[in-house]
């Protein structure tokens, strides 16, 4: 898979402050990068290098494989974490208005607002200003502003903040969709159940350093401690965890089960496979649960940033 | 360039289609015009009121004096004490008694002059009748010396020096006034238009700070071009605004001077009036001929080419500073305080043009303050009347739009170190950096 979006070692200092340490990502094409980090991390700071706001102090940024230019403003579309709207402009005006600084036709822009004024049902609020309509209203337009002129990439800094549980579905639905349709998407967030949703990769950014980044499948597969969550029915409990604790290292497990379960985790040893606990498991008692615990984003998150 | 026509469109249009914008452009020249006309009123009211005043002229020198005009009729009274005659004023409710007592030399009139009267009476009617005392008491002593009068009339004189260079340009000390009358008014309209439209630019560049679209704004576009488009298109509608008022308030006031029927030259103080008395029908035309041809003595095209280069150069300069004040601040409260040093060089051109162009149009100072951009457009538009070379002219406006636009670029920078740059000062290097952009 090509990557579209390539940034080597990017450093970027602001006075006495690195903001940016030799950060070197890679955004494959088609894929919805996940950029996470804590607050103050720097990953808006290299957003905004992406977005030509500001200029690197060392590194290169490559878009489709030509070094950044002023020219790919118009491939790129960028909705900010701090973002707004001209309060005392109507909402189709200024959707035009931005649609044209990006580069559009005013003709083209008109079409394709069209099309998504319907889609969202928001057509009736094309003469209204901006202040006229609730924050969530607003980020709906503003959206539609930022997708309308089809970009190769797109970058969405804390997407759903302001928006409503069903909204929020509503521009998840049509991130994949954008994605589906062969957008890029650079995805920052502090919310990790939308990383899990939406992610295929990551890079997590702490302390002006870049600390881990690839697959968010095979970053789970490298932090996954073997462990497997079992729920084992018994006659007799403590045997049976006497027993199983001079074989394996366990602990007591929380899930919801119907029956009045004994519940553990259990960790295998490298080279242990699941198979031989199962059966190890089978002799001793009726499994009527068994499942291996895979760390969430939210977990490796924690943990990679506590450990740095 | 597409870009800056985008922004310049959305300037312009948010800007006239503003409702309080919209209410001031049609609401201050009605104001204005009303006020003036409610004023003018007022004046022709009391101008027009009668007034008969009574004259007690106890010495016989001056009763022939007093001719009756059309608002104001003289009552000699005669063969009756002042006493009598206060109380007859009082109650025939005249406007006051003049009162001369009796005394026939003409050498010794002091505290024999008095005027009565209910209320105070008005400055204009005390200097009325005190000219023409005067007048009347000079020819009465010149006539007891032997003098003519006609013979002093006939030998007044009035001397205007014609003024020529070698090169046979003409010019007379009228011309020079109405030089300075020319640039005096070139430089208070572009005082006005700053003080007025200055403000407006400001807030236009704090205006994506407050919504909070700067970072998509100017992930689209260069600030550069976003501060060009916001001083041009704001300029634009300033312009507009103006010139909507000037046609305005010209209708108004020909409509209001014919149903009040008031001349609004009229509109005059009393002082003026009192000038103006002094000035006699024979000097006046003279004085008008004399200003018709200082006009035409002006070189008309090169002043209005000039007028317009320097005026427009002069409101970019300004507005741009504005703009970079309102890139450096985070709301309008701010700002305040940056509002007189903008001023300070331009009130120093125009200080700098009436005292020292007129003296010396080029003289070193006038020649200086007429190349320094913040002070050229006043200084240079007042020097030009007097005749400046072409190329001090161009070189003058290129250093006035080059500093325009070096104020831009400033300010833009300015812009863009505000949102990103957490308050620390871009070094030498950034700076460069920045340029390729």
């Amino acid at each position: 898979m090509n990557n579209l979006l390539v940034a080597e070692g990017v450093s970027k200092q602001f006075g006495t402050y690195k903001a940016l340490n030799n950060v070197s990502i890679a955004v494959p094409e088609g894929s919805i990068f996940g950029l996470l980090g804590p607050n103050g991390a720097g990953k808006t700071t290299l957003i905004r290098i992406i977005n030509q706001i500001t200029m690197p102090d060392t590194g290169n940024v490559f878009l489709g494989n030509q070094a950044l230019q002023p020219a790919h403003i118009k491939d790129i579309g960028y909705l900010p974490e701090e973002r707004g709207l001209y309060k005392s402009m109507k909402v189709g005006e200024q959707a035009l208005y931005l649609a044209q600084l990006k580069g559009l036709s005013k003709h083209d822009a008109k079409k394709r607002l069209k099309y998504w004024f319907e889609k969202f049902e928001i057509g009736d609020w094309w003469g209204k200003k901006i202040q006229e309509l609730s924050k969530g209203m607003a980020q709906k337009v503003q959206f539609i502003v930022t997708v309308l002129h089809q970009p190769k990439l797109l970058i969405f800094d804390e997407p759903f903040s302001g928006f409503d549980p069903i909204n929020a579905n509503l521009i998840k639905d049509e991130i994949l969709q954008l994605r589906d349709e062969g957008a890029t998407v650079i995805f920052s967030t502090h919310r990790m159940e939308s990383v899990e949703e939406l992610c295929d990769h990551i890079a997590l950014i702490h302390q002006s350093n870049k600390i881990l980044d690839g697959k968010l499948i095979d970053i789970k597969r490298q932090y996954k401690s073997n462990t497997f969550e079992v729920g084992l029915v018994t006659d007799n409990e403590n045997d049976l965890i006497n027993t199983i604790n001079s074989k394996f290292k366990t602990s007591t497990a929380d899930f919801k089960s119907l029956n009045n379960d004994l519940k553990l985790n259990i960790k295998l040893q490298d080279g242990e496979s699941s198979n031989s606990l199962l059966s190890f498991l089978m002799e001793k008692a009726e499994v009527n649960h068994f499942n291996e615990l895979i760390p969430t984003a939210n977990e490796i998150f924690i943990k990679t940033v506590q450990n740095n | 360039m597409n870009h800056l026509k985008l922004i310049i469109k959305r300037e312009y249009l948010t800007k006239i289609k503003n409702k309080s914008f919209i209410m001031m452009t049609f609401l201050s020249p009605i104001i204005m015009i009303g006020l003036f006309t409610f004023i003018g009123y007022l004046t022709q009211l009391n101008k027009n009121k009668e007034r008969t005043i009574s004259i007690l002229d106890e010495s016989g020198l001056v009763s022939n004096v007093f001719k009756n005009t059309e608002h104001t009729t003289y009552n000699l009274l005669s063969n009756i004490s002042l006493e009598d005659a206060k109380k007859q004023v009082k109650t025939n409710e005249n406007y006051g008694l003049l009162h001369i007592a009796k005394n026939t030399d003409t050498t010794q009139i002091k505290n024999t002059i008095s005027f009565y009267s209910e209320d105070s009476p008005s400055l204009s009617v005390i200097s009325n009748l005190e000219s023409k005392l005067e007048k009347t008491y000079r020819n009465l002593k010149l006539q007891k010396k032997g003098v003519d009068i006609a013979m002093i009339k006939a030998s007044e004189t009035s001397i205007d020096i014609i003024q020529e260079s070698f090169e046979g340009k003409k010019s007379s000390k009228v011309d020079n006034v109405i030089k300075l009358v020319f640039g005096g008014a070139a430089g208070y309209l572009l005082f006005m238009f700053i003080i007025i439209y200055g403000n407006m630019i400001m807030r236009s560049v704090i205006e994506e700070k407050t919504s909070r679209i700067i970072e998509v704004i100017i992930s689209s576009v260069k600030p550069i071009q976003l501060m060009l488009g916001k001083i041009l298109g704001t300029s634009f509608a300033g312009i507009t605004q103006f010139v909507i008022w000037v046609i305005l308030a010209g209708v108004l006031v020909s409509i209001s001077s014919m149903i009040f029927n008031i001349d609004p030259t009229a509109m005059q103080t009393q002082q003026q009036e009192l000038i103006a008395q002094t000035i006699t029908q024979d000097g006046l035309q003279g004085k008008v001929q004399g200003i018709m041809q200082g006009i035409y003595n002006l070189p008309l095209l090169n002043l209005i080419i000039a007028f317009l280069m320097f005026f427009i150069g002069g409101y970019f300069l300004y507005s741009s500073l504005y703009a970079a004040i309102g890139a450096a601040v985070d709301n309008e409260t701010d700002t305040q305080q940056f509002m007189m040093p903008i001023l300070m060089p331009l009130m120093l051109g125009i200080y700098v043009g009436f005292f020292t162009v007129i003296e010396d149009p080029h003289g070193t100072v006038s020649t200086v303050f007429s190349f320094i951009p913040f002070t050229s457009p006043v200084v240079m538009l007042m020097r030009i009347p007097f005749g400046v070379p072409i190329w001090q002219q161009l070189v003058s406006l290129v250093l006035l739009y080059g500093t325009f636009m070096l104020t831009v670029w400033f300010a833009a920078k300015i812009y863009r170190v505000g949102i990103l740059m957490y308050g620390k000062k871009p070094s030498y290097k950034e700076l460069l950096k920045w340029l390729k952009y």
